[in-house]
C-alpha cells in the first residue's frame, strides 16, 4: 500500500515541477501574443512572406523534432510526409473540388499510414543506417513524383483561381490570413509537444533515445516508441505540406518533395537545441530569415549561398554548442541559481 | 513442502557460436531471500543473468516465473510481470536528470506523469538521492550512478530485482552503503538475486549462494556451507585467497 500522506519533501518537488511547467505555459502564451502582433508593425508584403515561412518551418521543425529531438531517431527523409499533405490535398482539391481541409487531414491520416509502413522495417535499423533509409526513401519517393502523370508528374498542379476564402483556404491579395495560418499550426505542434515532455510517450522516447537497452529492462516498449513518434510526426508534417501547398498554390515534385526541405525541417531544431520545447522556434528564427534573405538578394546564383550558410552554421555549432543555441541560456540560468 | 519458487531455471543451455556459456543449469529462487549467484570469471554467470532479465533467450530450457512460462517474453514484459534489472556498466539515461530517468521506469506502474513522478520521488527518498534529483544523471559520481540504477529499477516496483555486480569497483564504505541499502530494498519485500565477485560484500549479505564454474552449477547452499565446499574452494575461493 502506498502511504497517502508524502513527505513534505516530496510535495516541494512536485510543487516546483507543475510552477515551472505553468510558466514554460505563460512564456509560451507571450511569445505567441507577442508574434500575432508583429504584422500590425511590419507590413511589408515581401518580409511579412519570410515571416510566415519563419513561423511554417518552425511548426515543421518542431513535428520533426518529436521523432528527431525527443526519440532520437534522425530521418532525413521528411520531406515525404511533407509531399504527401501537400499532393494529397491539392490532388483532392484540384481534381475533386474537395475542401482544402478535409485533404489537409486526409493528406495526415495517409502520412501516418505511410510512415508506420515505412516505420516497420526502418525502425530495425539503428543510428545512421536509420538516417540513410530515410533518405533514399524518400528520394524514391521525388522521383515516383516526377513521373506519375495522375499528380501531374514533373509539370506539377496548379490550384485554380478563387475568390480569398478561409474554405478554400485561397488568399491571393492579403498575405495575413497565412501569416496566423502557419502561427496556429506552430502553436499547435509546440503545445502537442508541451504535452508530451510530461507524458508517458515523452520521457519513454528520451529514454529510447538515450540507451534502448536499459529503457526495455524498464518496460518500454522500443519499437512501439517510435512507431507513435514517427506517426505524431509525419501527421504535423503534412499538415505543413497541406498548407505550404495552399500558400504558393502551386507544386511540383521538386518544389515540395526535395531533400533541401528534410534539411530545412531537421536543421533549426538542430541549431536551436535538438530535442527541446523551443529549439525548432529559435533555430527557425535565425535560419530562415538568412535563408530567405540572401536568397532574395544573391538571386539567381544565392541558391548556393543558402547552402554555404547551412554548412557554416552547422559548424559552428557543432565546434561551439553541440547541443544548440539554447543550451548557452539554460547554463547561464543555472549559474544564477546557484550564486 | 515449501511454498513455489518465485523464479525456477529449468536445464538451461546457450551456447554462443561455438562457445557453450550455460550448460544444463537448474536454479531457483524463493520468495523474499537474497540469492547470491557467483563464480570466477567465465563462469556463465552474466549469461545465465541476462536469461533471467529477458536480454536474449536460452538455446535450451525455461524460465519460469510465478508459475508462468517467461522463457519467449520480453524484457519490456518481464518487466510488467514484476522483474527489474541493473546493469553491471550503469547505463543511465544521460540527456534526463536523475528524477526524470527514475520516473521512466514509474511508468509501468503509473499511467499518469503526476504519479509517476510522486513514486519517483520516494524512491528516490528512498535510494538516498532525493538531492540530486534534478542534477544531470550524467554528472553522478560512479557510486551515485550505482544507486540509480537501483533507484530506476525499484520504481517498476518489482518483485524480483536483479543486481548485476552493483559493488563493483566501489571503495569498501561505499559497498557497505551499498549493502545496507540492498537490505531495505529486501525488507520492503523485495526478492534479490545478485551476481557478484567481490565475496567479502556478498557472503554476509545473501540467505543463499548458487556458485557456477565453467557453465554449470557447482555448488549451492549457505554462504557457510559454500565456502566450506572443497570443489568452491578449488575452483574460486581458494585461489583467490592465496592471491590475497
Amino acid at each position: 500500500m502506498r502511504a497517502a500522506v508524502f513527505p513534505a519533501s516530496v510535495l516541494a518537488g512536485e510543487t516546483t515541477h507543475v510552477w515551472k511547467r505553468r510558466m514554460q505555459l505563460l512564456i509560451g502564451a507571450a511569445v505567441f501574443a507577442a508574434v500575432a502582433a508583429i504584422p500590425y508593425f511590419v507590413t511589408d508584403i515581401y518580409l511579412q512572406n519570410v515571416l510566415i515561412l519563419t513561423l511554417m518551418y518552425a511548426a515543421l521543425s518542431q513535428s520533426w523534432n518529436i521523432l528527431g529531438g525527443y526519440c532520437g531517431q534522425i530521418s532525413l527523409g521528411h520531406a515525404l510526409y511533407f509531399g504527401v499533405g501537400a499532393y494529397t490535398t491539392t490532388v483532392l482539391f484540384v481534381k475533386y473540388g474537395i475542401s482544402p481541409w478535409l485533404g489537409m487531414g486526409a493528406g495526415g491520416a495517409l502520412s501516418v499510414l505511410l510512415a508506420l509502413a515505412l516505420g516497420y522495417p526502418c525502425f530495425r535499423l539503428a543510428g545512421h543506417y536509420f538516417s540513410i533509409a530515410t533518405i533514399v526513401i524518400a528520394e524514391t519517393a521525388l522521383l515516383l513524383a516526377h513521373n506519375w502523370n495522375y499528380v501531374g508528374a514533373a509539370m506539377g498542379m496548379q490550384w485554380p483561381f478563387n475568390p480569398d476564402s478561409w474554405a478554400t483556404l485561397q488568399f491571393a491579395r492579403n498575405k495575413l490570413p497565412y501569416f496566423y495560418f502557419a502561427l496556429g499550426l506552430f502553436i499547435v505542434t509546440w503545445l502537442v509537444t508541451y504535452a508530451i515532455e510530461e507524458s508517458r510517450w515523452g520521457y519513454w522516447w528520451r529514454a529510447v533515445k538515450d540507451n534502448p537497452e536499459a529503457a526495455r529492462s524498464l518496460g518500454v516498449t522500443v519499437f512501439e516508441s517510435k512507431m507513435a513518434a514517427a506517426a505524431i510526426s509525419a501527421f504535423f508534417t503534412a499538415i505543413g505540406g497541406a498548407f505550404y501547398a495552399a500558400f504558393v498554390s502551386y507544386i511540383d515534385p521538386e518544389s515540395v518533395m526535395a531533400f533541401r526541405f528534410s534539411l530545412l525541417f531537421a536543421l533549426p531544431a538542430v541549431l536551436g537545441g535538438i530535442g527541446t520545447l523551443w529549439g525548432p522556434a529559435v533555430g527557425a528564427a535565425i535560419l530562415i530569415p538568412i535563408t530567405e534573405i540572401t536568397r532574395s538578394y544573391a538571386g539567381g546564383s544565392g541558391s548556393g549561398l543558402d547552402l554555404i550558410i547551412y554548412g557554416g552554421l552547422i559548424m559552428f555549432i557543432a565546434l561551439i554548442k553541440p547541443e544548440g543555441i539554447l543550451s548557452l541560456f539554460r547554463r547561464s540560468a543555472k549559474e544564477g541559481l546557484a550564486t | 513442502m515449501t511454498a513455489e519458487p518465485l523464479l525456477k531455471a529449468e536445464r538451461i543451455t546457450r551456447r554462443f557460436g561455438g562457445l557453450t556459456a550455460n550448460s544444463d543449469i537448474s536454479m531457483h529462487v524463493e520468495r523474499g531471500e537474497i540469492l547470491g549467484l557467483i563464480g570466477p570469471n567465465g563462469a556463465g554467470k552474466s549469461t545465465l543473468f541476462n536469461i533471467i532479465a529477458g536480454a536474449f533467450p536460452p538455446s535450451e530450457g525455461r524460465i519460469i516465473f510465478e508459475g508462468r512460462d517467461i522463457t519467449r517474453l520480453s524484457a519490456p514484459k518481464r518487466c510488467r510481470l514484476g522483474i527489474a534489472r541493473t546493469f553491471q556498466v550503469p547505463k543511465s539515461f544521460d540527456t534526463m536528470t536523475v528524477i526524470e530517468n527514475v520516473i521512466v521506469g514509474g511508468f509501468v506502474r503509473h499511467p499518469s506523469a503526476a504519479a509517476a513522478r510522486r513514486a519517483a520521488l520516494e524512491v528516490l527518498e528512498f535510494a538516498a538521492l532525493r538531492n540530486r534529483a534534478d542534477t544531470p544523471a550524467s554528472e553522478l559520481t560512479p557510486p551515485e550512478k550505482r544507486r540509480l540504477e537501483v533507484a530506476r529499477a525499484l520504481a517498476t516496483e518489482p518483485k524480483l530485482l536483479l543486481l548485476d555486480e552493483v559493488f563493483a569497483g566501489l571503495t569498501p564504505s561505499e559497498a557497505r552503503q551499498g549493502s545496507e541499502l540492498v537490505k531495505r530494498v529486501r525488507e520492503k519485500g523485495v526478492t534479490i538475486v545478485m551476481v557478484e565477485h567481490v565475496m567479502e560484500v556478498v557472503m554476509p549479505l545473501v540467505d543463499r549462494a548458487v556458485v557456477l564454474d565453467l557453465g554449470r552449477v557447482l555448488a549451492e547452499g549457505t554462504p557457510v556451507q559454500v565456502v566450506a565446499d572443497p570443489r568452491v574452494i578449488s575452483a574460486y575461493l581458494g585461489e583467490r585467497h592465496r592471491a590475497a
